[in-house]
C-alpha cells in the first residue's frame, strides 16, 4: 500500500513533526513497504475473539484517596527552557 | 592492596568483600577506571557517574563493616540511560533529553540504591530504546566487545557490551521487543526480560507501555536472580505492576535439568535462521537431552510467526502517544525561534527526535488515525490475544519454550541501518514473547563464526525462577558463560 506525499504530510501534522522533504519522500517509501507487510494480519481469522490491551488481568486499580507529598515547583522547573513566575511560558497559541 | 580481578562474577566480589579483600570502594575506583579505558573502543556509557558510585561504595564499606547488607552491597552496576536516576542526566540517548536530569529516581532505581549496589554509570543504548543494534544513538554506536566492527544488538547494547567486557559484572537494561535478550545473546551473557508486570515502570522513559520491562544482564543465573530480586515487586506508582509477592529467584538451582519439560517449537527454526545458529542450538538441545531434560517437539506456536507485525503496530502506535509529551515546554531539548506555539513543537520534535524515532512515530500516529484504528491497531490487539493463548497452550505442555534469541550472530555496523525492515526481523524470535507478557531469557549457548549465540528460554507467566532455575541447569553442564571476549582498552 504506498502512501501519497499528501498522507505522508498530514501524518506529520497530527504526529506534530517538522520534517524536510528528504525525510518526507523517504519516510514515505519506507512506510509503505511497512505497512505492506502488515496485510498479513488480514489471513488471519479473529472473528469473537476479545482484544488483548496488556497481558495482565488489573482492571481499573485504585489507590485510597489520600494527599499524599508531591514534587516541588521548583524541582520540576529545573529542567523546562522557559519559565517565568512559577509558571511553564509558551509562545501564543491563538494569533 | 592485591590488584582486583574485574573478570569475576557479582557473588564472587560480594563474598571478597564480606572476606575484606578489598573495599567497595576500591572495587569501584577499580571499575571506573577499567570501563573508561573500555570505552574508547566500545562506547557503552554515555555518563559515567564517579561521585555517585564513591558515595554508594562509602556507604556500601559502612554496611559491610556493620555486618550488614546483601547480595549487591558494593558490587557495580551499568544501568541503561532509559531509567531516570535523580540528579544524574538521563538521555535516552536521544537529543531530546540531552541535558534532562530527573527530577526523582525512577523505582528500579530506588530500590537498586537501597540494595547498596554502586551506579557506575548510564549505558548506551537505541534512541528511545527504539533498535536493535544501539546504531540508533545520539551519542555514538556502541560496539560488540567480540569483534569492533560488529554491533552489540539492541536497544540495551550499553548494557549488554559493558557486562560482557567484564566492565561491570551486572547491569540494567530494558525490553520492550527484545532489548534485553537480543543483546544479551549477541554478546554472549545471559539477560532476562521478567513477566509483564514482574518490575515496575515508574521513572523509565516510556516506549510502549504494554510491552516495556526492566529487567537484569549478567554472567550467570545467580546474579542474575540477585539483581532481579532487588528491583522486583509491585509499586503502586505503576498501576500495572502485578501486586504480587516476589519469591527468591534461585529457589529452583538445586533441581537441575533432570525432568525439565522443554519444548522446541518448529515455528521457531524456520527460514531466515543462520546455519551456524541453528547447529548451535541444536548441539545444545542435545546437552539438555543428554541430562534428563524431556524434548517435546510436537508443540506449535503458528500465529506467533505474526508477533512481529503486531509488535509493529502495537509498539509504535504506544509511541506515537508516549513520546507526545516531548513538545519543548516542560523540559528537553526546545527549539525557540519558531513562528508560533504549534511550529515551536514541530520544530523541537523534528529537530530533537532522531530518523528511527520518527519513523516509529510516523508508523503509529497513521496506525491510530481516522479510519485506520480498527484495520491495524485493534486487529493487531485481537491477535495478540491468540498468541498469549498458544503461549498459555503449550506451557501447559511443557515447563519452557525453547528457541533461539536471535537468527543471526552479531551484525556489521551500517549493515541494516537503512533497511527498517531487514533491522526488524532481528527480534524475530524475542517479540512474541513481549507480546504474550510471558517471561524469557537468554542463555550463551555456543558460537558461529566466532561469534556467540544466544539461547532463548520462554516460561509461564511470573515463572522467572523456572527459567533461572534451567539456566543454572546449563551453566553446570556447559562452559559458555564463562567465554570471555578479547581485553579492549
Amino acid at each position: 500500500m504506498a502512501l501519497t506525499p499528501a498522507e505522508v504530510r498530514h501524518i506529520a501534522t497530527l504526529a506534530r513533526l517538522a520534517l524536510s522533504d528528504d525525510e518526507m519522500s523517504r519516510l514515505g517509501t519506507q512506510l509503505s513497504a511497512i505497512l505492506d507487510h502488515f496485510e498479513v494480519l488480514k489471513d488471519i481469522d479473529t472473528e469473537g475473539v476479545p482484544p488483548t490491551a496488556q497481558s495482565l488481568d488489573l482492571h481499573n486499580v485504585q489507590r485510597p484517596d489520600v494527599v499524599t507529598p508531591s514534587m516541588s515547583t521548583a524541582d520540576l522547573e529545573l529542567n523546562a527552557p522557559r519559565v517565568e513566575d512559577g509558571y511553564l511560558r509558551v509562545r501564543a497559541v491563538l494569533e | 592492596m592485591a590488584t582486583i580481578d574485574l573478570g569475576r562474577t557479582a557473588h564472587e566480589h560480594a563474598a571478597a568483600l564480606r572476606a575484606g579483600e578489598y573495599s567497595a570502594r576500591a572495587l569501584a575506583e577499580a571499575t571506573l577506571a577499567r570501563v573508561r579505558a573500555q570505552d574508547g573502543d566500545l562506547n557503552a556509557y554515555i555518563t559515567f557517574t564517579d561521585e555517585l558510585a564513591l558515595q554508594q561504595a562509602d556507604a556500601a564499606d559502612a554496611a559491610l563493616r556493620a555486618g550488614q547488607g546483601g547480595p549487591l552491597t558494593g558490587i557495580p552496576v551499568g544501568v541503561k540511560d532509559l531509567i531516570g536516576t535523580k540528579g544524574v542526566r538521563t538521555t535516552a540517548a536521544s537529543k531530546m533529553l540531552g541535558n534532562f536530569i530527573p527530577p526523582y529516581d525512577a523505582t528500579v532505581a530506588q530500590r537498586l540504591n537501597a540494595s547498596g549496589a554502586v551506579t557506575i554509570g548510564k549505558t548506551n543504548l537505541d534512541e528511545f530504546a527504539m533498535g536493535s543494534s544501539t546504531e540508533h544513538s545520539a551519542f555514538g554506536p556502541t560496539k560488540n566487545p567480540w569483534d569492533l566492527t560488529r554491533v552489540p544488538g539492541g536497544s540495551s547494547g550499553g548494557s549488554a557490551a559493558t557486562v560482557a567486557a567484564r566492565g561491570v559484572p551486572i547491569a540494567l537494561g530494558t525490553d520492550t521487543g527484545g532489548s534485553i535478550r537480543q543483546p544479551a545473546a549477541l554478546c554472549g551473557i545471559l539477560g532476562l526480560k521478567p513477566t509483564y508486570g514482574r518490575v515496575s515502570r515508574w521513572g523509565v522513559v516510556a516506549f510502549a507501555s504494554s510491552l516495556d520491562q526492566v529487567g537484569p544482564f549478567a554472567r550467570d543465573a545467580e546474579d542474575a536472580a540477585a539483581l532481579l530480586g532487588a528491583v522486583a515487586g509491585h509499586d503502586p506508582m505503576d498501576s500495572t505492576s502485578a501486586p504480587l509477592p516476589v519469591p527468591d529467584f534461585t529457589e529452583r538451582f538445586g533441581r537441575g535439568l533432570d525432568g525439565l519439560r522443554v519444548g522446541v517449537p518448529s515455528d521457531f527454526f524456520g527460514e531466515g535462521l543462520e546455519d551456524g545458529v541453528r547447529e548451535a542450538l541444536e548441539r545444545s538441545i542435545d546437552v539438555l537431552a543428554a541430562n534428563g531434560a524431556v524434548i517435546n517437539r510436537d508443540i506449535t506456536l503458528p500465529t506467533a510467526q505474526a508477533g512481529l507485525t503486531v509488535y509493529y503496530i502495537i509498539a509504535p502506535s504506544e509511541a506515537s502517544a508516549n513520546l507526545a509529551r516531548y513538545d519543548g515546554v516542560k523540559y528537553g531539548y526546545s527549539y525557540l525561534d519558531g513562528r508560533n506555539a504549534e511550529d515551536e513543537m514541530s520544530q523541537t520534535r523534528g529537530r530533537g527526535f532522531g530518523a528511527e524515532v520518527k519513523r516509529r512515530i510516523m508508523l503509529g500516529t497513521y496506525a491510530l488515525s481516522a479510519g485506520y484504528y480498527d484495520a491495524y491497531y485493534l486487529k493487531a490487539q485481537k491477535v495478540r490475544t491468540l498468541i498469549r493463548r498458544e503461549f498459555d497452550a503449550a506451557l501447559e505442555q511443557v515447563d519452557v519454550i525453547l528457541t533461539p534469541t536471535s537468527p543471526n550472530v552479531a551484525f556489521r555496523l551500517n549493515e541494516k541501518l537503512d533497511d527498517p525492515l531487514a533491522m526488524y526481523l532481528n527480534d524475530l524470535y524475542t517479540i512474541p514473547v513481549n507480546i504474550a507478557g510471558n517471561p524469557g531469557v537468554s542463555l550463551p549457548c555456543g558460537f558461529s563464526e566466532g561469534l556467540p549465540v544466544g539461547m532463548q528460554l520462554i516460561g509461564r507467566m511470573f515463572e522467572e525462577s523456572t527459567l533461572l532455575g534451567a539456566a543454572r541447569g546449563f551453566e553446570g553442564v556447559t562452559d559458555w558463560h564463562r567465554q570471555a571476549p578479547p581485553e579492549r582498552g
